[in-house]
């Protein structure tokens, strides 16, 4: 059987998770085939086309599909997939929108979230904040599973060249209708595909501080992120947010500052390459994880690592 | 405007979680249990929208074990009205969840159903999306903003880039996410009112729904645990060790 995969896309980009999940994809087996449904999607379909994985990719261009509701895509997926053994989206919010809705439409249980692939219908699961570690297996006939990229290598994305199908479908966007949106703008990378990633939690005392650890991403070409605590007091936006309810990330390397470090946060980033945890508290948990720490005051450490990366430059 | 609430009992936010000596779950006897964080700030928003006029009456329902009417009559002193428990002992899967919940959408017709946007034992984030398809309603999943106005209702997603608007016609499902708002605490009169308040119960087999799981926990185990590493003294010494010793910059 094969696998039919989800792309997510923006801008005319393939999503990086995507690559993620194709490598979930490829360690089920058998041949993988890609959907790239939106509108004016040319730009992604030639992307898709060129990562090796990818068997065929199936096009569906509507401008229907714009805003790629859950309402809209989840009878599309539902007609293909009578034709697939597993169905594959990524664990992001658009993923995580649309899969449940496609495996109730299927009347399968779905599978969220998997970090590993033991067989091709068994799974590993974080539960209860990756407190827990379950391996599933599903009895349904259709597997339908959202992939946590973190625990996939991203397959390569070019040198390849998949068949190029375009299907077509009636598409009933009735009963919602799309408003704004409004994306985060930064020049910096995306939380949960940057290899260096500065968060601040309650210890930053307010948003306006955040500029230190910017100005010091910048220089160490990482992404900002933040704990819960600084998203709840009003620090910075909620999609700063790493954690069980925000985003779980992997860089290679996570410098966690003025972070105490609780389960909820460590469940977003402690498999992270190697962390380093800058809090005055030396009793704070975020030590127990950190591959480097040092207990200090932030508001003199940020600055003296600021002028020593400099010197190295 | 009636509203259906969803609530689940899990183990308390603030307890670890212990994986069970023989691998077959996570320890929940003897642990404290309240109800599912996301759940208290669906209840929460429900009550919110009535107090604005928004909605008639508010009804909560829970599917699971005896013990799930304490979390009931929690949702009833924040201010619910009357409560549903639908009996089962055994674990529900998502599907089987959102199927019984679909039973009691047909029977009630509320116009909107508030659910939260994953259960933190689980963590599966499936219930809300799933119902809303068994039902064929618009979905509007992990939300900052909800305001009910003329027949629909104009939500605000947390997705991974930012924001997003959408305008969904009612009756719909919704999810709610951390910052939707802040629940209240329940006042003392009110948790003896809640005593007073109507609570019925039902069965599986009263709602014709097939329960039976679809996946198997082969396995149940504690995650890698990862060593504690060195403290530094100095600025200096972790820039040298993240050059020299781990090269990540």
């Amino acid at each position: 059987m094969s696998v039919l995969v989800i792309a997510e896309h923006g801008k005319g980009k393939l999503a990086a998770s995507t690559l993620n999940t194709l490598a979930a994809a490829e360690k089920i087996g058998g041949d993988i085939h890609l959907l790239v449904a939106g509108k004016d999607v040319s730009a992604v379909t030639e992307a898709a086309k060129q990562v090796p994985a990818v068997a065929k990719v199936l096009v569906l261009d509507d401008a229907a599909l714009e805003h790629a509701t859950a309402e809209a895509l989840s009878p599309v997926v539902v007609e293909l997939a009578k034709n697939y053994g597993h169905v594959l989206a990524s664990s992001t919010t658009f993923g995580k929108n649309l899969a449940p809705r496609v495996a109730a439409l299927l009347d399968v249980q779905m599978i969220s979230d998997i970090q590993a692939v033991v067989s091709a219908d068994t799974f590993q699961r974080p539960i209860y904040a990756g407190n827990a570690i379950a391996t599933v297996q599903s009895t349904d006939a259709v597997k339908v599973i959202t992939v946590r990229s973190t625990g996939f290598d991203a397959v390569t994305a070019e040198g390849g060249s998949a068949a190029v199908e375009t299907i077509s479908a009636s598409i009933n966007a009735k009963g919602v209708e799309f408003v704004a949106q409004e994306l985060t703008v930064s020049e910096r990378p995306e939380l949960t595909s940057a290899r260096v990633i500065i968060s601040g939690g309650r210890g930053m005392q307010n948003g306006e501080n955040f500029k230190m650890l910017e100005a010091l991403a910048d220089k160490l070409g990482a992404a900002v992120g933040a704990s819960r605590a600084a998203v709840d007091a009003g620090f910075v936006p909620n999609d700063y947010q790493v954690g069980q309810t925000g985003k779980i990330v992997a860089p290679e390397l996570y410098i966690a500052v003025g972070i105490s470090g609780a389960i909820q946060h460590l469940a977003g980033m402690k498999d992270s390459k190697v962390i380093v945890a800058i809090n005055k508290d030396e009793e704070a948990p975020i030590f127990s994880v950190a591959d480097y720490g040092l207990v200090g005051d932030l508001f003199k450490v940020i600055p003296e690592l600021s002028s020593e990366l400099d010197k190295l430059s | 405007m009636k509203i259906l609430v969803a609530v689940k009992r899990v183990i308390d936010a603030n307890v670890k979680a212990r994986v069970k000596a023989d691998g077959s779950g996570v320890e929940t006897a003897n642990v404290k249990m309240a109800m599912n964080p996301f759940c208290e700030i669906a209840v929460e928003e429900a009550v919110r929208l009535k107090e604005k006029g928004a909605a008639s009456e508010i009804i909560v329902v829970s599917a699971g074990p005896a013990t799930s009417q304490e979390t009931l009559r929690t949702a009833l002193a924040l201010g619910a009205d009357r409560a549903i428990h639908i009996e089962e002992a055994s674990d529900l899967e998502p599907l089987a969840v959102a199927k019984l919940l679909k039973a009691i959408v047909e029977k009630e017709q509320p116009q909107l159903v508030l659910l939260g946007k994953q259960s933190i034992d689980g963590d599966n984030n499936q219930t809300g999306q799933m119902l809303a398809g068994l039902l064929g309603w618009p979905q509007g999943t992990f939300l900052s903003k909800v305001a009910i106005e003329d027949g629909k209702a104009t939500v605000v997603r947390e997705i991974d880039g930012g924001l997003e608007t959408l305008k969904l016609d009612l009756p719909a499902v919704i999810t709610t996410d951390l910052r939707l708002n802040e629940p209240r605490f329940a006042s003392l009169p009110n948790i003896m009112k809640a005593k007073q308040k109507k609570l019925d119960k039902l069965s599986v087999a009263d709602l014709g729904v097939d329960i039976v799981p679809r996946v198997k926990t082969l396995k149940v185990e504690p995650p890698a645990a990862r060593q504690a590493g060195v403290k530094v003294a100095s600025v200096q010494e972790l820039v040298n060790k993240l050059r020299n010793e781990a090269k990540v910059i």
